[in-house]
C-alpha cells in the first residue's frame, strides 16, 4: 500500500554538477531500504527531499500512490506523514521522553495519546521511561526513543539518517538490532541512510548504492554483494579482488584458473572479474593451479587477511582465512577459487 | 549605538561562515515563513526609519544649505578634535589592552585569572559615571586630557577582549619553532606573536573609536568640544534644526565607516587563522624579576579605572547629606529609570525575536538585509537617532512628541543590534533538526516557533532582554532630548548635576544607577555560568 516512489529527481544548489542528477529509486511497501554511498554522494539531500525540508529541482515523490512532491507541488513536511530519526536522536530537550513520544499525536484524546505513548515505549524496550527528562537517557536510549517518536504517529515512512553513527562500536549492533525489530514490529516501511556497508548490508532488506547523485545499483544486500554492478560498487560494498579475465563458455579464464561465471553468460569478451577475499582459499602449493608467495599476514580475531604475489601476474590479492593462520611472509602456498564470479568491462 | 552601551558588538559579518545542520548542510533553500517575515519586516523597517528620515530632513532646504553647513569650518574644526580625541584614545587602549592581555594569558602572573576579571570590570561604567568620578575629584582635568583619559579608562577592555582570545587561539608550536630556530624570546613575540594578533588589536581599535567618536556623556561633562556635543548644542541654540541634521548626517558616516572598516578587520582575522588551533595551551613565559613590576602595572590599571571612580562616589556619598540631596527624588527617578528601560526591553525584545529566529535559521537575500536592517542601530550614535525621532515625530506623530512612546522608540532603534544578537544566539544554541522534526511530526510552522523553538531560545532571549535592560538603563544623550518636560532618569540626573558642579547631589544617583545596573549583570553572569 505505501510503496515509496521516486522518479527522476534533480536537485543542484547552484551551477556545476547537480548533487541528485535523476535518482530512481522504489521500496516496496513494509520493508527496510538502506542507501548506502559515500559522503558527498547526495544522500542527506534525497532524504530531506523526501521529508520536504527541501525542494527538488525537478522529479517526483510519491507514497502509496499519494504524490509529495512533483511538478508545481510540494507538500510542507507537516502534511506527509513522514516520520524521522535524525543522527544523535535530537530529543527535544525541554520536554520529558514521554512528551517527546506523544509530540506527533495530535487530534487524539488524552488517555488515547498516554496509551500509545507507553505502547511505543514498551515496543523499543523502554516502558516505563515516560517521565524522564531526555538528558538522563544513554546515547542509545535516545536513539530509541527518537525512533518511538517517529512511529508514535503511524508514519507512511520513517526516515533514518544516519542514526547509529554517534553510538559507540560497542553499543551499536546491540541498537541497530532493537532500531529494525522495532521497525519489523510496526511493518512500516523504513528508508535508512548511511555510509556504512556493514549497516546496510546486515539490516536493510534492499541496498541502493548511490554515486553522484544517481542509483548505481539497488538490490538485496546478497545480490549488491555478489553481483555488483560494476567494479566501483564492488569495492565499495566490500573489500574486493580484480582481476583481468577472458569469458569462454560460462566461465571466466584467470590467473587463478577458470572460474564460474555468475548470471547472464559472457557479458562481455574480456575484463575484470570479481571476487570476494573469503572466495579465496591457501592451499599446499604443489597440488595446487595457481601459485603464489606471501607477503603480509594481518590478524584481525575473527579472520586473517593474508596477501600473496600472485605468479604470472603482477598483483598481490587478498585471501581472507578464518580464525588464526599458519601463513607467514615469504612462504610458497597454492590458491583455489570457490564460488562464482562476475566478469566488468575493464574500461569503468 | 551609544557611548554608554557596554556590549561587546555583533555584527552580520562576524556569523559563522556556514550556520549547519546537524547533518552538516547549510539550509540553503528554506524561505522564513510568513509568520516570521512580516514582524521581521517591521523591525527592519523601524530600524531603518531614523536613517532614512534624518537623510531627507538634512537635503530639506536644498543641498547647497546642507553642504554649507557641512563645509562650515567649524564642522572641520569638530572633526578635528573628534578624530585627535579618538587617535589618543585608541593608542592607549592598544598599549593598556595588549600588554594586559599577554601578562594574563601568556605569562606566569600570580593571579591571572583574577587579573583578567578585573580589568574587565571598567565595561560596566558608563563614560559619564568615568567622567563625574574623575571631574569631581581633578576639576583641572576638564577638556582634552578629561575626556581622553575617562573614555581610555572604560573602553581599553574592547581591545583587551579580543586580543585575549586571538593570544588564546594561537598555535604555540609556532612561537616554539620560532624559538628553535634560534630567536629570542622577545624576537619571537615580535615577528610570530605579534603579527597573529594584529587583526584582533585592529578590530577591538575600531571598536574603541567606533565608541570614541559617539560618546556624549564624558565629552559633554568635560566640556570638550566634539561632532556629538556639536549636535547638541547646536540643536539647543536654535529652532533651526537642520545645521544639527547635516551635522548628524557626517557623525553616521564617519561611524559606517569605521563599522565597514571593522567588518573588514574582522573578515582577514578569520583567513589568518590557520586550522582550528590547538588544544594544547601555551607553556606560560616566566616573568622572573619582572614579575613586580608587571603585578604594579596590573595593579595601577585596576585602581585607576576601578577603584577611583569607585572612591571618588564614596567620597562625595559620605560628604553628601540631606542639604545636598532628596532620598525621596532618587528614589522616585530610580523608579522612573526601571519603568522607562523596562519599557524599552520589552519593545524591543519583542521586535527583535523574529529578525533573531530569521537571522540564526535562514540564509538568502532576504534574511541577509534584514538582519542588516535591524543592525542599523549599531553604526547611529544615541544623539543622531534621538535627532530623528524628534524630527519624525514632529513632523507625523505630534501627539507622541516629547512623549514616552518616543523614548521608547529610540530605546528600540538603539538596541535592536543587542537584543538581535541575543536572540540569534539563543537560537543557534537549539540544533534546526529539533525544527525539522517538529514539522515531520505534523506542526504548522507558526506552531513550531511556539512550541519548540521559542521555548528553546527562552533563555538566552531573557538573557538578552535583561542586557538590553540594563543599556537602556544607563542611555544619555537618546534621553536627554526625548524624555517627557519634567521626568528625570537616573542618568540625565547624574548628567545635569555634574554640569552644575554639584558632585554631591550627582553621587547618589551615580551609586543607584551603578547598583540597579549591576543586578541584571549579576544574573547574567550567573546564567552563563
Amino acid at each position: 500500500m505505501t510503496d515509496l516512489q521516486i522518479t527522476g529527481l534533480v536537485k543542484a544548489y547552484g551551477p556545476g554538477a547537480p548533487v541528485l542528477d535523476g535518482l530512481d529509486l522504489t521500496v516496496p511497501a513494509g520493508s527496510l531500504a538502506a542507501v548506502l554511498g559515500p559522503s558527498g554522494c547526495g544522500k542527506t539531500t534525497l532524504l530531506r527531499i523526501i521529508a520536504g525540508f527541501l525542494r527538488a529541482d525537478t522529479g517526483t515523490v510519491t507514497i502509496g500512490g499519494r504524490t509529495l512532491s512533483g511538478p508545481g507541488l510540494h507538500l510542507p513536511p507537516e502534511r506527509r506523514r513522514i516520520g524521522i530519526v535524525p543522527q544523535e536522536g535530537a530529543l527535544f530537550p525541554h520536554l520529558s521522553v514521554a512528551r517527546n513520544v506523544a509530540f506527533g499525536l495530535t487530534g487524539l484524546d488524552r488517555p488515547t495519546r498516554r496509551r500509545r505513548t507507553e505502547e511505543m515505549l514498551e515496543l523499543v524496550g523502554l516502558g516505563g521511561y515516560g517521565d524522564r527528562m531526555p538528558h538522563e537517557l544513554s546515547g542509545g536510549q535516545q536513539q530509541r526513543i527518537a525512533l518511538a517518536r517517529a512511529l508514535a504517529p503511524e508514519p507512511a515512512l520513517v526516515l533514518l539518517d544516519e542514526p547509529f553513527n554517534a553510538l559507540d562500536s560497542a553499543l551499536r549492533t546491540g541498537v541497530r538490532a532493537d532500531v529494525c525489530a522495532a521497525l519489523r514490529a510496526t511493518g512500516a516501511t523504513a528508508l535508512l541512510v548511511t555510509h556504512d556497508q556493514q549497516e546496510a548490508l546486515s539490516t536493510a532488506d534492499l541496498v541502493a548504492v548511490v554515486r553522484g547523485g544517481r542509483v548505481a545499483q539497488c538490490g538485496t544486500p546478497h545480490e549488491v554483494y555478489r553481483r555488483p554492478a560494476d567494479p566501483w560498487v564492488a569495492a565499495f560494498v566490500g573489500d574486493a579482488v580484480l582481476l583481468p579475465g577472458t569469458a569462454d563458455h560460462g566461465a571466466a579464464a584467470t590467473a587463478l584458473g577458470r572460474i564460474p561465471l555468475a548470471g547472464v553468460p559472457d557479458p562481455v569478451r574480456e575484463g575484470l572479474v570479481l571476487l570476494r577475499p573469503e572466495q579465496l582459499r591457501l592451499t599446499d602449493p604443489d597440488a595446487a593451479e595457481a601459485r603464489g608467495t606471501v607477503t603480509d599476514v594481518r590478524f584481525y580475531g575473527h579472520d586473517a587477511m593474508v596477501t600473496v604475489a600472485v605468479d604470472g601476474i603482477d598483483q598481490a590479492i587478498g585471501v581472507r582465512v578464518p580464525g588464526p593462520t599458519s601463513a607467514t611472509p615469504g612462504e610458497r602456498t597454492g590458491i583455489e577459487v570457490t564460488g562464482e564470479t562476475t566478469l566488468h568491462p575493464t574500461a569503468v | 549605538m551609544t557611548p554608554t552601551d557596554p556590549v561587546p558588538r555583533t555584527d552580520p559579518a562576524a556569523r559563522p561562515a556556514d550556520v549547519t545542520t546537524s547533518a552538516g548542510r547549510p539550509r540553503a533553500g528554506a524561505r522564513p515563513p510568513a509568520v516570521l517575515l512580516l514582524p521581521a519586516a517591521v523591525a527592519a523597517v523601524f530600524a531603518l526609519l531614523p536613517l532614512g528620515y534624518l537623510a531627507v530632513r538634512s537635503l530639506e532646504r536644498g543641498p547647497a544649505f546642507a553642504w554649507d553647513v557641512v563645509a562650515d569650518e567649524r564642522t572641520a574644526q569638530l572633526l578635528g578634535r573628534s578624530l585627535a580625541l579618538a587617535a589618543v584614545v585608541v593608542m592607549a587602549c592598544l598599549l593598556l589592552g595588549v600588554s594586559l592581555a599577554w601578562l594574563t594569558v601568556r605569562t606566569d602572573l600570580p593571579g591571572a585569572r583574577a587579573w583578567s576579571v578585573l580589568v574587565t570590570l571598567p565595561l560596566a561604567v558608563p563614560s559619564y559615571v568615568a567622567a563625574f568620578a574623575w571631574l569631581s575629584a581633578f576639576p583641572d582635568l576638564e577638556g582634552f586630557a578629561g575626556a581622553a583619559i575617562a573614555l581610555t579608562l572604560v573602553s581599553f577592555p574592547y581591545v583587551y577582549l579580543p586580543v585575549t582570545a586571538a593570544l588564546r587561539g594561537t598555535d604555540p608550536a609556532q612561537e616554539e619553532v620560532s624559538r628553535s630556530l634560534g630567536h629570542g624570546p622577545l624576537t619571537t613575540f615580535l615577528r610570530v606573536t605579534l603579527p597573529q594578533l594584529r587583526p584582533a588589536a585592529a578590530g577591538g581599535s575600531v571598536l574603541v573609536a567606533l565608541y570614541v567618536l559617539s560618546d556624549f556623556g564624558a565629552v559633554s561633562l568635560m566640556r570638550y568640544d566634539t561632532f556629538t556635543r556639536g549636535i547638541y548644542t547646536s540643536y539647543r541654540a536654535s529652532f533651526d534644526r537642520t545645521p544639527a541634521a547635516a551635522l548628524s548626517i557626517v557623525l553616521v558616516v564617519m561611524t559606517i565607516a569605521l563599522v565597514a572598516a571593522e567588518a573588514r578587520t574582522r573578515g582577514r582575522a578569520g583567513h589568518a587563522r590557520t586550522g582550528t588551533g590547538t588544544a594544547r595551551p601555551a607553556v606560560p613565559a616566566a616573568l622572573g624579576r619582572w614579575r613586580t613590576p608587571a603585578l604594579a602595572w596590573c595593579g595601577a590599571v585596576t585602581a585607576i579605572s576601578v577603584l577611583t571612580p569607585l572612591a571618588t562616589l564614596g567620597y562625595w556619598l559620605a560628604v553628601g547629606n540631606s542639604a545636598t540631596w532628596d532620598p525621596g527624588s532618587l528614589l522616585d527617578t530610580a523608579g522612573t529609570t526601571l519603568a522607562v528601560a523596562a519599557a524599552g526591553a520589552a519593545l524591543t525584545t519583542l521586535l527583535a525575536l523574529p529578525v533573531g529566529v530569521i537571522a540564526a535559521r535562514h540564509r538568502g537575500r532576504t534574511a541577509t538585509l534584514l538582519e542588516q536592517s535591524a543592525y542599523a542601530g549599531h553604526a547611529l550614535p544615541g544623539i543622531t537617532v534621538a535627532l530623528s525621532l524628534v524630527f519624525f515625530a514632529v513632523r507625523y506623530a505630534e501627539p507622541i512628541y516629547q512623549e514616552l512612546p518616543l523614548l521608547v522608540c529610540a530605546y528600540a532603534v538603539l538596541f535592536l543590534p543587542v537584543a538581535v544578537a541575543g536572540t540569534r544566539a539563543a537560537v543557534l544554541q537549539s540544533p534546526p533538526v529539533l525544527e525539522d522534526l517538529a514539522r515531520s511530526l505534523g506542526r504548522s510552522p507558526l506552531r513550531v516557533l511556539r512550541e519548540v523553538t521559542v521555548p528553546l531560545a527562552a533563555p538566552g532571549v531573557a538573557a538578552g532582554a535583561a542586557l538590553t535592560f540594563v543599556v537602556c538603563m544607563k542611555e544619555l544623550p537618546a534621553t536627554l532630548l526625548l524624555r517627557p518636560t519634567g521626568m528625570d532618569t537616573l542618568a540625565t540626573r547624574l548628567w545635569t548635576e555634574t554640569g552644575t558642579g554639584s558632585f554631591a547631589a550627582a553621587a547618589p544617583y551615580a551609586a543607584a544607577l551603578i547598583l540597579l545596573a549591576a543586578i541584571p549583570s549579576y544574573l547574567l553572569g550567573r546564567h552563563r555560568t
